[in-house]
């Protein structure tokens, strides 16, 4: 904290009435600089471009010339992903269950976050290590018993026993993250509220959880964005049950490699980057602030 | 950057400690509430319902492979007998998985390494590869390449790779007819992923696309931790731009880059989505087939539960040495001695 101070302290120091001038090698450095992150950004843009744009032509428009623009701009593909592939239904699947998990996942790893971070108790240590090394495990590992535990309970191939699942593995990362906002909190805030004759649960639901709530967001959006692109999961204990859009977009694309219909398949790939993306573009000021969050606390 | 928070917590305990006197346990011993409906249903909901849920759906099924391991167990019939080590040894003589082992340890050590020299290049760039005069900052319009960067990263894993399995398409992918255009006519049906030479590079390619943006954002943030007056500083002294590099950025943001190197390690032991979408069959001559579609193939395709939890541990146990490896490195090159501000 002081040095973050002292640093803006110096800047604001440093003012300087001459715009400094540009050396020779700065320029040539720069220009440098600037070919290489273009050169990037091509890099990543290109491919999405192109999958969108292939996105509107038939499958014989696609093998006749990669760069050509579609002969017209036609929606039929994506009406074929959507209703015929059930891209549409496989993301409304994703939707609730996502939705439904980061919900959970989020009060409860903030409450057991707040339990390890502000209580000293018989054991807390080793709970939070246990949570610990359920960050370090190859979730590969887990897969086969996973299985038979949903078997058993009866929740294998549902929506609701897919949710549990993330709960269960996005709890680590989520209580690890949000363990040192809460040890960072002042204790005067808290023995302030029992004196005002606040119980443990008010305590937390109207004051902390309120205070933690940048990174609560952060926390959000990381696990939101690996919830959505959970792949392994869905196809080890949701085979057969309804399913989410990242295993439906796999099942379709193994289709794929018979019948040819590559403009549905890109219309459905689109479909599936393009909300995405739209959120990031929307959020990503908070969710760049939330990485320097993350890993300077 | 979390050592030095870690340096400053440490030293404001140690005087609240050496203020409050040895009078303090009593005091707080008397301040003790007996227990109440509040205070146990607040610990029973807070700490018993997550917990709850995460041991039995993490850490149990993590403890129940182990014991599988040691069974013929084929999942469906209710026989499960006890065999000892005889599945690790069948994984070990077979020449299958010990080359979808061989892929991953080659992964292990390529994926990282790539990743995190572009990102750092790139986060170097955008942090502080503006002018070399005034004050410290990053080229002009760097926040729109980190926002572009990042986009891989948002895409689901699966979409990314079957997006890339058509751009590597022999006839209709983009990546030939760029190549084409620009008048190298042998690519004009080549099998990116067909072929065994290339296959592999084509799949790191893949991956390393996916995680750039992400790695650059985690080391722009700890880059802009290190006050700005050690660059003057180092600037004032004479040091160029890769000589700060070398000897300012990296060495304090050492922290970020092990736990970088950590976390990519680990998705190459697994990398079973991208694998699984470029190549699902394990690639020409295997040549990208990797432990964790092994697994997934004897488990749920085979039914063999038994031999495919031997396979999980022995990924588990590769992890484990992984990250003990790399804490061990960062260890004798002196990582935690020299990060002191």
């Amino acid at each position: 904290m002081t040095t973050k101070i002292a640093s803006q302290e110096m800047k604001s120091l440093h003012f300087n009435p001459r715009k400094p001038a540009t050396t020779p090698g700065d320029k040539v450095v720069g220009a440098v600089s600037h070919t290489a992150l273009t050169i990037w950004s091509l890099i990543v843009i290109l491919p999405l471009l192109w999958t969108f744009m292939s996105s509107f032509k038939t499958s014989s428009e696609i093998f006749a010339s990669p760069f050509a623009l579609p002969s017209q701009w036609r929606f039929d593909n994506y009406v074929k992903a959507w209703t015929e592939a059930g891209i549409g239904s496989y993301f409304l699947n994703s939707v609730i269950v996502v939705g439904s998990a980061l919900v959970i996942v989020m009060v409860l790893g903030a409450m057991c976050a707040y339990v390890l971070a502000r209580y000293v108790f018989f054991g807390s240590k080793a709970i939070y290590y246990l949570m610990l090394a359920g960050l370090t495990f190859p979730i590969f590992l887990a897969m086969v018993p996973l299985f038979f535990v949903m078997k058993r309970i009866g929740l294998l191939n549902t929506l609701p026993g897919l949710t549990l699942v993330y709960v269960g593995f996005a709890l680590p990362f989520t209580v690890f993250f949000l363990f040192s906002f809460f040890k960072s909190l002042p204790h005067e805030i808290t023995e302030a509220a029992a004196l005002d004759g606040a119980g443990e649960w008010r305590t937390f639901f109207q004051v902390m959880l309120p205070m933690a709530k940048p990174g609560l967001a952060s926390v959000a959006i990381f696990n939101f964005l690996g919830l959505w692109n959970q792949f392994l999961i869905p196809v080890a204990i949701n085979a057969a049950g309804p399913r989410v859009l990242s295993q439906g977009l796999a099942a379709f694309a193994g289709q794929m490699g018979y019948a040819v219909d590559f403009g549905a398949l890109f219309a459905a790939v689109t479909v599936t980057v393009v909300p995405v993306l739209i959120v990031y573009v929307i959020f990503q000021r908070q969710l760049q602030g939330s990485v320097s969050q993350g890993t300077s606390k | 950057m979390t050592s030095v928070k870690a340096k400053t917590l440490r030293i404001d305990g140690g005087a609240s400690a050496a203020v409050v006197p040895d009078t303090a346990p009593p005091v707080y011993k008397r301040r003790r509430k007996p227990l109440t409906f509040d205070k146990v249903s607040f610990f029973v909901v807070f700490l018993g319902l997550p917990l709850a849920i995460y041991l039995l759906f993490v850490i149990w099924p993590f403890i129940q492979a182990f014991g599988y391991s040691l069974t013929d167990w084929s999942g469906f019939s209710p026989d499960q007998n006890f065999i000892g080590l005889e599945n690790y040894r069948k994984l070990f003589t077979d020449d299958i998985f010990m080359k979808a082992m061989g892929n991953n340890i080659l992964l292990v050590i390529c994926l990282p390494i790539i990743t995190i020299i572009l990102s750092l290049v790139l986060a170097t760039l955008v942090t502080v590869g503006g002018s070399s005069k005034g004050q410290i900052k990053g080229l002009r319009n760097s926040s729109f390449y980190r926002v572009v960067s990042f986009f891989p990263y948002t895409i689901p894993a699966i979409a990314i790779g079957i997006m890339w399995g058509q751009i590597y398409d022999p006839s209709g992918g983009l990546l030939n007819g760029i190549l084409t255009s620009l008048g190298m006519d042998q690519f004009k049906s080549y099998a990116w992923l067909g072929d065994k030479n290339t296959a592999m590079i084509a799949t790191m390619f893949v991956i390393v696309w996916g995680f750039i943006g992400f790695y650059m954002v985690l080391f722009v943030a700890g880059i802009k931790g290190i006050p700005a007056e050690l660059f003057e500083a180092a600037r004032i002294d004479g040091a160029g731009r890769f000589r700060t590099a070398v000897s300012i950025t990296i060495p304090l943001i050492r922290d970020n880059i092990q736990t970088a190197y950590i976390y990519m390690g680990i998705l190459a032991l697994d990398a079973f989505v991208y694998m699984a979408a470029l190549n699902s069959g394990g690639g020409p001559d295997n040549s990208t087939l990797v432990m964790s579609q092994q697994l997934f193939f004897t488990a749920f395709t085979k039914g063999q539960f038994g031999l495919a939890s031997a396979m999980g541990v022995v990924l588990a146990v590769a992890t484990l040495i992984f990250s003990g490896l790399v804490f061990l490195v960062n260890r004798l090159t002196g990582g935690d001695k020299d990060v002191s501000l």
